[in-house]
């Protein structure tokens, strides 16, 4: 018998009894982990699936340039746009300057001490905090205390605070990768520390805070809670021209709609849905687009 | 002699350093940077300053075992109770129910990407899979009050239905769960897949080398190993649910309710938030303090789970890196 199993080639060498069983299982277990894996992608397909199919219909040129309505099929987005583009735009003019500014000043001039560690811990506990608290801290500063109103102001300051930690980490990464040989190299020719940064370490370092600023801002765009503590669930049948304006965003017109009874309503928030999502689906592509032609090789 | 004397000696660094139009555009710049980074600490103390100056003119009108030790919120009709376990309850109860889903889900996804998928594959899914985590939870939210529970929960608990006993209410907090368990599928998810692929090499080869399978490999080596860094991505997924507004708000409806049955309707304390909030309640009345009291309550739980998520991140790192 011994001298039977010695004179099998290696290759037919095939498990039985509970070897075999065990090799069954784990050869099943990747269909099943596979399976799991793409339960997510499956929601997002049948997601993706059900809202065009409910709201493809009222997608039309009068659905984006309409005022909201009572009436769900005259009923529009062209406020809820306007207050999005306008609150958006002064959130990125906010938070632009001061979150590089906090990531340059961390990676490039703050000493290596205990504050700078009070610091970054402050940001990334900062950064978990729930968008709903954000919503009440602007209620309550903003909106309240500096007498801003439920305007386009204070929207954007309370969504400037809110993204501001997850930029600023991702910032401080991109100008990590910038080669410490260069920063070297400033400072021997004789750069200031100021001039190394604006001219050495800050154009490497763009394409990675860019891409973190634009996942910061689709961020912003489908936010509703903040806005809603601040007093953006009202009705906009004007253009804003002012950030003293009260406004309204498509998310919180979402909200309005997803709420109402009707179906016809339902219709209008899948339609509103499809709007928000290319545009954030768009933002979140040119993020992609640019994380992947500035990578280093 | 003459080499000492500073006016012929070659300028130092420390000589360049005291020019002086430059050393003071130097510390401006350097000063309004520090500036931007004060806004962060700033905000820190904002927060904490605003929940608990107006908890504390709450806690005036509302006594300490009121708050915490009553059952029931009343906060809108006579006679008014404001017992936060009840909201308390309702925050649990989604927590529960979507960790039921999203967290065998999010494994299986961790454990195939990690130890069964080919690079390239990983390269396309996980993105993919990240992609859930990008989309605003207000679409979640309609998705969970108009597909999950008219379209699938109600006809599946209809008259006489085998599967739910009894009738399930139209605002749900299993409705809201499944959402909110797809919401947190990729923070799960990816997390944990991060941790798995730091477990050293060495622990797979040598249990390889041993006989054992892949399943075996993955679910008693590496899972095991990376260990502290599941339950992180399990404490922030938490985290992420107890802080959800507008999924709860629209689909688990706003009944306060101390109960952890999947079928009632529910309300989590953001979800009694985001209601005062569209009320406009009046500055200085109790509802608008109780805004602040059932905030601060919030923010303390979320801060803990973020904090415990960090130190088990940390511990994680120093024993493999």
């Amino acid at each position: 018998m011994a001298v039977e199993r010695a004179a099998a080639p290696l290759a037919t060498l095939a498990a039985s009894g509970a070897v075999a069983r065990r090799q069954a299982v784990s050869r099943g277990s990747r269909y099943v982990l596979l399976g799991a894996t793409l339960i997510g992608v499956a929601v997002l397909l049948f997601l993706g699936y059900e809202t065009v199919d409910q709201g493809w219909s009222r997608l039309s040129i009068d659905f984006l340039t309409n005022y909201p309505s009572r009436f769900a099929d005259r009923a529009g987005l062209r406020s809820s746009i306007l207050g999005t583009v306008w609150v958006l735009s002064l959130t990125i003019v906010l938070a632009i300057p001061v979150a590089i500014g906090t990531a340059i000043w961390m990676e490039e001039f703050a000493p290596r001490n205990k504050l700078l560690a009070l610091v970054q811990l402050n940001l990334a506990n900062l950064a978990g905090v729930p968008s709903i608290i954000y919503g009440i801290l602007g209620l309550a500063v903003f909106v309240r205390f500096l007498d801003l109103g439920p305007s386009i102001l204070a929207g954007a300051l309370t969504l400037t605070l809110m993204i501001l930690p997850m930029t600023v980490i991702a910032s401080q990464e991109a100008i990590r990768q910038v080669p410490s040989s260069i920063r070297e190299g400033a400072l021997a020719l004789g750069s200031t520390r100021w001039q190394m940064v604006r001219y050495h370490v800050l154009p490497g370092a763009m394409p990675g805070i860019m891409t973190a600023l634009i996942l910061a801002i689709s961020r912003a765009a489908g936010e509703t809670a903040a806005l809603i503590m601040i007093g953006a669930f009202t009705f906009i049948a004007f253009d804003n021209t002012s950030v003293q304006d009260d406004f309204t965003t498509v998310p919180v017109q979402i909200y309005n709609w997803t709420i109402r009874p009707q179906e016809a309503f339902r219709q209008n928030a899948a339609a509103a849905i499809i709007v928000l999502m290319v545009a954030i689906l768009t933002m979140n592509l040119a993020a992609a687009i640019i994380r992947e032609r500035f990578r280093r090789p | 002699m003459m080499e000492t004397t500073p006016r012929r000696r070659a300028p130092t660094a420390d000589d360049l350093r005291r020019r002086p139009m430059r050393h003071l555009n130097e510390r401006l710049i350097e000063l309004a940077l520090a500036a931007c980074a004060t806004v962060s600490l700033v905000t820190t103390v904002a927060i904490v300053f605003v929940l608990f100056s107006e908890t504390a003119t709450f806690f005036q009108e509302v006594s300490f075992q009121d708050f915490f030790l009553e059952t029931e919120w009343q906060p809108l009709f006579n006679p008014v109770s404001f017992g936060i376990w009840e909201l308390v309850a309702g925050t649990v109860n989604v927590v529960i129910w979507s960790l039921v889903f999203a967290l065998p889900v999010g494994l299986a996804a961790a454990i195939y990407l990690s130890e069964y998928a080919h690079p390239n594959t990983r390269r396309i899914l996980k993105p993919v899979l990240e992609a859930l985590a990008g989309v605003p939870t207000v679409v979640y939210a309609y998705f969970a009050l108009t597909v999950v529970t008219q379209d699938i929960l109600i006809p599946l608990a209809g008259e006489d239905d085998a599967i739910f006993g009894d009738r399930i209410s139209f605002f749900n907090s299993l409705g809201a769960s499944l959402m909110l368990a797809v919401m947190i599928l990729p923070t799960i998810a990816s997390i944990s897949e991060d941790a798995m692929a730091n477990v050293p090499r060495d622990l797979r080869e040598a249990a390889y080398g041993l006989g054992a399978t892949r399943l075996e490999v993955a679910t008693r080596v590496v899972l095991p190993a990376a260990l502290s860094g599941v339950v992180a991505a399990v404490l922030l997924a938490i985290a992420r649910v107890v802080g959800e507004t507008m999924i709860v708000a629209i689909a688990a409806g706003s009944t306060p309710n101390l109960t952890l049955s999947p079928l009632e309707s529910i309300q989590t304390m953001t979800g009694y938030m985001l209601q005062v909030g569209l009320g406009d309640a009046a500055r200085g009345t109790v509802d608008y303090q109780s805004l602040f009291a059932v905030g601060a309550v919030l923010f303390v739980m979320t801060l803990a789970l973020n904090i415990g998520a960090q130190v088990l991140v940390n511990r994680f790192r120093e024993v493999y890196e």
